[in-house]
């Protein structure tokens, strides 16, 4: 065949695994009082206790304080913290993103700085990439960068940026330009830097959702200085380094399973003995679930063996965000309810917070439109 | 987890025999109602078609998964023969000690909803019922049938449709699909054995689901295929229509859903070594998936084509009439999906989750 086909081999998850498995379960329900729905919790408590037991940074090496776990071990523990609505905030973007970045890119004393603290859940990081004029298009990236006597000085803006309120670091993604240049070049490499975020010029402004709840910031930075030991990589070169991150970003199995109560619900609700109609719209979506899973078990695979999963990502990722926004509308026609917040009925709740969540899911970390972009420069189509 | 190299070396050798004989010409031979039997005595030469069986049967003790493997390449070819049937005819057959053909073979009943029994008479027996749809059977050399006995389900063997009133059919890609009806056919006693442990008729049909799945997620990759390579090469507007972002996001849901249709069989095929249930619920999870990817996949693979995919002339219809046939051969994906649905309902909420990662 000339069309190139993705991979996703049959992958079963290893007996470790289980083993794993049993352990996460009897941790989540030590813990059942802080989980939730579709909530996107920040606990730093949780997080600590995440990492004493070695859940943070699990397939790292153990000399930065990871644990050398395999990737299939990992997906266990993300998978049923997910499913059990565990308050991940404080350090998931640090264990998915951040920390494999800084091990890959960073110096050796970053690595040794950052890396064992990400692992043990005491510092939290956020993503600086979105700008108000750069969303999926990161060439369009304004936040500057000017090399001065031992740092970087940075000015601009950033926006959306998640939990960055409550995080310690940025991964602040920038332009370098010249002192008083204030128009960037589309073209110019983007360069990452560490930012911690108490430093001196950087007000962190709330940008409340529709759900009337703030996780979205607007960073303002104002010739914040930047020591030469928090560059991360090579100057230039972000724009590289950042396209390993969002593939990260991308295989992880949150894409579909932070709605999972909601079809659990559902499932209660149908009762023991549903009609035909309704045990096939459950049926179709389990289906469909049991395959992104499958297909997310098998990343985990090629993560595994060390290959870059960059096309079969964004076509979980892709397949995984539809299922889920299917999710309050067959919810919908199975079982009508008016949509309440804050209802005591949860099923009200949970249809009020997906609805309303829904939109969400197929714009963060690569819309749909960039995504299918990706997959279809994986088939050679441009 | 890498596939075994003795599976990539066999996978290689069918994909090149098919290549080489399941051609469009032969296709379109075979749906005015003339056997591919070239192609077939080719495939029959590998043996392929009896190679689950055991030695003692005549067969090599292959591993199930590797055949269904090969079913995904014979469905890539739109190959009309009837390669599952004759490997499922022979399953059923072996398990009873009842003995097979070299020739093509065909296994019955399809339908969930077909009744055939078994009377005894004599030191014989006496078959009566219908056998709606069989893949095949005015072809197949001898068809093997499950049929209610007087203590259970019981293989039946015969030599092709003689005895039986024989109403001819298609489905939509014109692959015969015969009805046969058996007023009190008179049996010799060792036309009939009980069925092994594990063959019931239940597993046939589970196991009938899981071929035409395969077959189906072959089938799109092939559809996939030819939209994608037609694509680059059309030219409208001064450019090859694969650089309009409207088409390459359309492509890319094809990509997205081939990928979940062959990922979702492979799911089925896994499950063969495990228990029943699981076997069960699994194969449900294939079917209903892959059908569902098949009505998208057929629709972008054709808007992708224009007005030349509509055609006799061109081969993308091989594939998707097929798709169209295939996924409601077995039990329909909506018919699939309310098993499944009904199963975990019937489990309760609170198993959902461990039964799928117990799986």
């Amino acid at each position: 065949m000339a069309t190139p086909m993705f991979r996703f081999d049959p992958t079963e998850l290893p007996p470790e695994a289980d083993v794993i498995r049993k352990e996460v379960r009897a941790f989540i329900k030590e813990h059942e009082h802080l989980m939730g729905f579709s909530k996107g919790e920040f606990n730093r408590d949780f997080s600590k206790a995440m990492g004493k037991k070695g859940w943070i940074g699990m397939t790292w090496p153990k000399q930065y304080g990871g644990h050398e776990r395999s990737a299939f071990e990992r997906y266990v523990i993300i998978e049923e913290m997910l499913v059990a609505g565990a308050p991940l905030s404080a350090h998931y973007t640090g264990d998915r993103q951040s920390g494999p970045s800084i091990l890959k890119f960073g110096t050796e004393e970053q690595k040794q700085f950052f890396v064992p603290r990400i692992a043990a859940g005491e510092i939290t990081f956020c993503i600086g990439m979105s700008e108000p004029n750069s969303g999926s298009d990161l060439a369009a990236t304004r936040t500057r960068a000017v090399k001065v006597d031992g740092g970087y000085k940075i000015n601009g803006s950033k926006l959306w940026t998640s939990g960055a309120h409550r995080a310690d670091y940025a991964i602040m993604f920038c332009k370098m330009t010249q002192e008083g240049q204030e128009e960037v070049d589309r073209h110019a490499g983007g360069t990452q830097f560490l930012l911690d975020l108490k430093a001196p010029g950087i007000d962190i402004r709330p940008v409340i959702n529709l759900l009337g709840e703030h996780h979205f910031n607007e960073i303002f930075l104002t010739d914040v200085f930047i020591p030469d030991s928090r560059l991360l990589g090579k100057e230039g070169n972000g724009w590289n380094q950042v396209t390993g991150e969002l593939a990260f970003e991308r295989s992880a199995p949150d894409r579909f399973l932070v709605l999972f109560q909601m079809l659990r619900e559902m499932v209660r609700m149908a009762g023991p003995t549903p009609d035909k109609a309704t045990a096939a719209a459950l049926g179709k979506l389990i289906a469909q679930l049991g395959t992104l899973r499958s297909m997310s078990v098998s990343i985990a695979g090629m993560l595994q063996d060390g290959i870059n999963p960059n096309s079969e990502a964004a076509v979980v990722k892709d397949l995984g965000t539809r299922y889920e926004q299917d999710i309050p509308v067959v919810a919908r026609q199975l079982f009508h309810t008016e949509p309440e917040l804050e209802a005591v009925d949860l099923y009200a709740s949970m249809i009020a917070r997906s609805t309303m969540n829904a939109p969400r899911f197929s714009i963060q970390g690569g819309t749909r439109e960039i995504l299918r972009g990706i997959i279809a420069r994986g088939l050679g189509l441009r | 987890m890498a596939v075994r190299d003795e599976t990539r070396m066999l996978l290689e050798t069918m994909q090149r025999l098919f290549e080489d004989m399941a051609t469009k010409q032969v296709a379109d031979a075979s749906e005015t109602g003339k056997f591919a039997a070239d192609l077939w005595a080719a495939v029959a030469e590998t043996g392929v078609p009896h190679a689950a069986l055991p030695e003692s049967a005549g067969g090599a003790d292959a591993e199930w998964e590797d055949l269904y493997y090969v079913l995904r390449v014979a469905g890539r070819f739109s190959a009309p023969i009837p390669l599952a049937e004759t490997m499922l005819a022979g399953w059923v057959a072996a398990s009873a000690g009842l003995d097979t053909v070299d020739g093509p073979m065909t296994v019955g009943p399809v339908r969930a909803t077909d009744v055939l029994t078994l009377t005894a008479d004599g030191n014989g027996w006496r078959l009566n019922g219908t056998a709606s749809r069989l893949p095949y059977a005015t072809s197949a050399e001898r068809i093997i049938l499950i049929a209610d006995g007087p203590d259970g389900e019981m293989a039946v063997a015969l030599d092709g449709t003689a005895g039986a009133t024989v109403a001819l059919g298609k489905n939509i890609a014109n692959e015969a699909r015969d009805t046969l009806t058996f007023d009190n056919l008179r049996l010799e006693a060792d036309a009939a054995r009980p069925l092994g442990a594990g063959v019931s008729r239940a597993a046939l049909y589970r196991r009938g689901a899981l071929a035409r799945a395969t077959m189906m997620s072959g089938a799109m990759e092939n559809a996939m295929d030819l939209a994608c390579t037609y694509a680059q090469q059309r030219v409208q507007f001064g450019r090859p229509i694969s650089k309009f972002q409207a088409v390459q996001q359309n492509l890319a849901v094809l990509a997205s859903q081939t990928a979940a249709a062959v990922a979702a069989a492979n799911l089925g095929i896994q499950a063969l070594n495990k228990d029943e249930e699981r076997q069960e619920f699994l194969i449900a999870t294939a079917k209903a998936r892959v059908g569902e990817a098949a009505t998208l996949a057929c629709e972008i693979a054709h808007q992708a084509h224009g007005a030349i995919g509509f055609t006799k002339e061109y081969a993308l219809q091989l594939s998707t009439r097929r798709l169209w046939s295939w996924r409601e051969e077995f039990g329909s994906d909506p018919e699939w999906a309310a098993k499944l649905g009904a199963y975990f309902c019937a489990k309760g909420a609170d198993e959902l989750w461990p039964t799928l990662t117990a799986a």
